[in-house]
């Protein structure tokens, strides 16, 4: 089923619960009666399953394979609704998908919210509906969790940190040392759409456009792609903070390796590329929430692209440039008009919290 | 995109590159006064395009690594102030102060925010009356029309919680201090195209009359600036020295009169301290004394010991383009873009940013081929 189909059954079946209260107070987050009034009427209904209904402070569950790939992601975004999602549905396909990047499907997710006291119900609950959503695409399970509230002043309205557990495939071999001279550069789509999209609506910043963010996850197309082409998949990164300039370099520099990129190659958005143009931002640095970049051998980067853009139903991905044994540790452009430069690895933000 | 794609054709390129090659018989070394154009340059990979006999020197033209040392202390001072929010473009945030930077300030607790226009800063005072909001106006010609609005607006709004911190620099007098200095070898320049889009083209008459160099009013675009570098060539190479406008799709003889004037109206023309040169007469803007209320370096009478520039950089030379990065014995070793030592390793418009990330990567392209 489509992401947005699943929305809005989730939306017309699951109005906000009737409650004595309209926003979240310290006393939601103190492990008394409120939270478990917030929890039993809020969290617990919203994502039953039979691991979490069982209420227990951790999850058992059943191992899901032999090798397993865990990660953690904390959310952070500002504004927490933005073009295009919320912190919710990122929080799940954020942490989705650096469990795909292992080569593993996840399967289990844990979900904790730190609330600031005063934080709307109502906002609350718009959140938890796209988690619901999100979770149920991704076909992932919530199964533990946690809720703390802080002090007016000591957060920013939500913070969610999500961890997940996932089955590696086992024809997987994801390993920076497996990347080698002659591999191609498989970009899944087009760039810079998130941190635009959040730039969008920042305060101060407001600019109209119709720029909405890519979050969006990969359990589907990950395990689809290691399961036809295996062991020649070598890498995979999703080019989230610090654009896919910042990945390719920590690429070049873990496996030793150059790479050469071709600017022709990468799909930017006009508009985008427009908003980055008036900004004076380089799309190469800019987030992105639904990209990811494999490396892959030659034979069959060509059907990778192909499955790929089965998947996502547009003709963005691409094979953007490749792994040479030039330039090791460096990434090099050759720009439209064909000069090369160096694109380095981002120096510090270049936009404060994009997600 | 419209008025962009035709100025970044690949065939254009190959056209001009073949064209140079044919027009070049002399060694010559031209000066791209913006750092906009440094970066375009740069980031097109553009200058290994270009025929070896040609040099380019990078200007002064870069409002980040020319803002004096004593100003962003200056506004450091003011952020970590709790009755201040210092606002700021984005790219000032980096440059090192002698004690931090701006960025540096922002997560010791000082309230910094980035903006993209002085307006929104007006606006920020606005929504703040209990709070002092400073605008760290930096910049060319370019940017001072916007940073002086932003006081008439104050004005207009009756604001008396709003200031600018206005360090405001000038090319020609620049360009004027670099032909000057004996040790610089220019034969050419680029001027700075959005500049000329404010001011017009008539200053640079005196520049090319006095000291018989062409001057080309260049844009930023690769195609632009290979044909800036063309028809500013083609001119040495004839033996003229001409003031042409390359960038006529956007600069107009006269300028623009409006912006020009609400300038007029705000600063008036004074010497100014350029960071690693020095002081230039005439050079810089500062705010008139009928409203020194919204100059925050009169509001808050800001006394700052003036801290000495790092003796190892030189950055001075660099600019006026006497020596080129790497003969800084710093270059590369001390002074990186992670840990600048001097200005122009700071912003990615920086001459020595630029050597640094294009040399570095050139240097490893050919140790391997």
């Amino acid at each position: 089923m489509e992401l947005s189909e699943i929305k809005s059954i989730i939306a017309a079946s699951c109005p906000l619960p009737k409650l004595d209260f309209d926003i979240i107070t310290l006393g939601h987050g103190s492990g008394g009666l409120l939270t478990h009034n917030l929890l039993e009427q809020g969290v617990f209904d919203l994502f039953s399953n039979s691991y979490l209904d069982k209420k227990h402070d951790g999850a058992i569950v059943e191992s899901p394979g032999d090798i397993l790939a865990f990660s953690t992601d904390s959310f952070v975004v500002s504004p927490i609704f933005f073009p295009g999602g919320n912190i919710g549905e990122l929080a799940i396909n954020g942490t989705v998908n650096d469990i795909n990047m292992c080569g593993a499907r996840a399967e289990f997710i844990s979900l904790a919210f730190i609330i600031e006291e005063g934080f709307a119900v109502k906002e609350f609950w718009d959140i938890l509906l796209s988690i619901k959503a999100a979770a149920e695409h991704a076909g992932v399970k919530i199964v533990t969790g946690d809720t703390k509230v802080v002090e007016r002043g000591k957060g920013d309205k939500i913070f969610i940190n999500t961890s997940g557990i996932g089955r590696v495939s086992p024809d997987s071999a994801i390993d920076a040392k497996r990347v080698s001279q002659g591999d191609k550069v498989i970009l899944s789509g087009s760039l810079a759409r998130h941190g635009i999209a959040i730039m969008s609506v920042r305060e101060g910043l407001e600019f109209e456009s119709a720029i909405e963010s890519d979050t969006c996850h990969f359990n589907h197309i990950i395990p689809t792609l290691i399961e036809e082409f295996g062991r020649d998949i070598h890498m995979l990164r999703d080019a989230t903070r610090g654009g896919i300039a910042t990945v390719l370099n920590e690429v070049a520099k873990d496996s030793g390796i150059g790479v050469a990129l071709r600017q022709n190659q990468l799909h930017v958005d006009e508009d985008v590329s427009g908003a980055c143009e008036l900004l004076g931002l380089d799309p190469l640095y800019v987030a992105n929430e639904g990209v990811f970049v494999v490396i892959a051998s030659p034979e069959s980067a060509e059907g990778i692209v192909e499955k790929i853009n089965a998947w996502s139903q547009t003709n963005e991905a691409g094979i953007i440039g490749e792994v040479v044994s030039e330039h090791t540790g460096q990434v090099v452009i050759e720009s439209a008009i064909g000069g090369k430069r160096v694109v380095n690895m981002m120096l510090g933000e270049q936009l404060p919290r994009i997600c | 995109m419209k008025y962009l794609s035709e100025f970044r054709d690949p065939e254009l390129v190959l056209k001009y590159r073949e064209k140079l090659d044919e027009l070049v018989t002399k060694e010559w070394t031209l000066m791209e006064v913006c750092g906009g154009q440094t970066h375009s340059l740069v980031k097109n990979g553009l200058l290994e395009l270009l025929p070896d006999k040609v040099q380019m020197i990078h200007g002064p033209g870069c409002p980040v690594c020319v803002t004096p040392l004593n100003l962003i202390d200056k506004a450091v001072h003011l952020a970590m102030d709790e009755e201040v929010i210092l606002c700021s473009f984005g790219d000032m945030l980096r440059v090192p102060g002698s004690k931090m930077s701006l960025l540096e300030a922002k997560s010791r607790g000082a309230d910094v925010r980035i903006l993209y226009s002085p307006l929104e800063a007006v606006q920020i005072a606005k929504k703040n009356p209990q709070k002092e909001v400073v605008f760290f106006a930096v910049g060319f010609e370019t940017t001072a029309p916007a940073n002086a609005l932003s006081v008439v607006h104050a004005e207009r709004e009756k604001l008396n919680n709003y200031s600018i911190l206005a360090s405001h620099v000038l090319v020609p007098p620049a360009m004027e201090a670099v032909v000057n200095d004996p040790l610089a070898k220019i034969d050419g320049f680029l001027a700075a195209g959005h500049v000329c889009t404010i001011m017009g083209i008539h200053q640079y008459f005196p520049l090319v009359e006095n000291h018989r160099l062409p001057i080309i009013v260049t844009g930023f675009e690769p195609i632009d600036l290979l044909q800036g570098i063309y028809m500013c060539l083609k001119q040495l190479e004839a033996g003229e020295a001409k003031l042409e406008n390359q960038y006529a799709r956007v600069v107009q003889p006269e300028g623009n009169p409006e912006a020009v004037k609400v300038i007029e109206r705000i600063f008036e023309i004074s010497d100014r301290e350029w960071r690693g040169i020095g002081v230039i007469p005439n050079s810089g803007y500062v705010i008139r004394e009928e409203y020194k209320a919204f100059d925050a370096d009169r509001k808050f009478k800001i006394r700052i010991e003036k801290a000495e520039e790092n003796k190892s950089c030189i950055a001075g030379q660099v600019l006026k383009g006497i020596k080129k990065p790497h003969d800084c014995p710093e270059f590369g070793k001390n002074c990186t873009p992670q840990n600048p030592l001097g200005a122009p390793m700071v912003s990615s418009e920086g001459a020595c940013a630029a050597y640094y990330h294009f040399s570095k990567a050139m240097g490893d392209i050919e140790a391997q081929v």
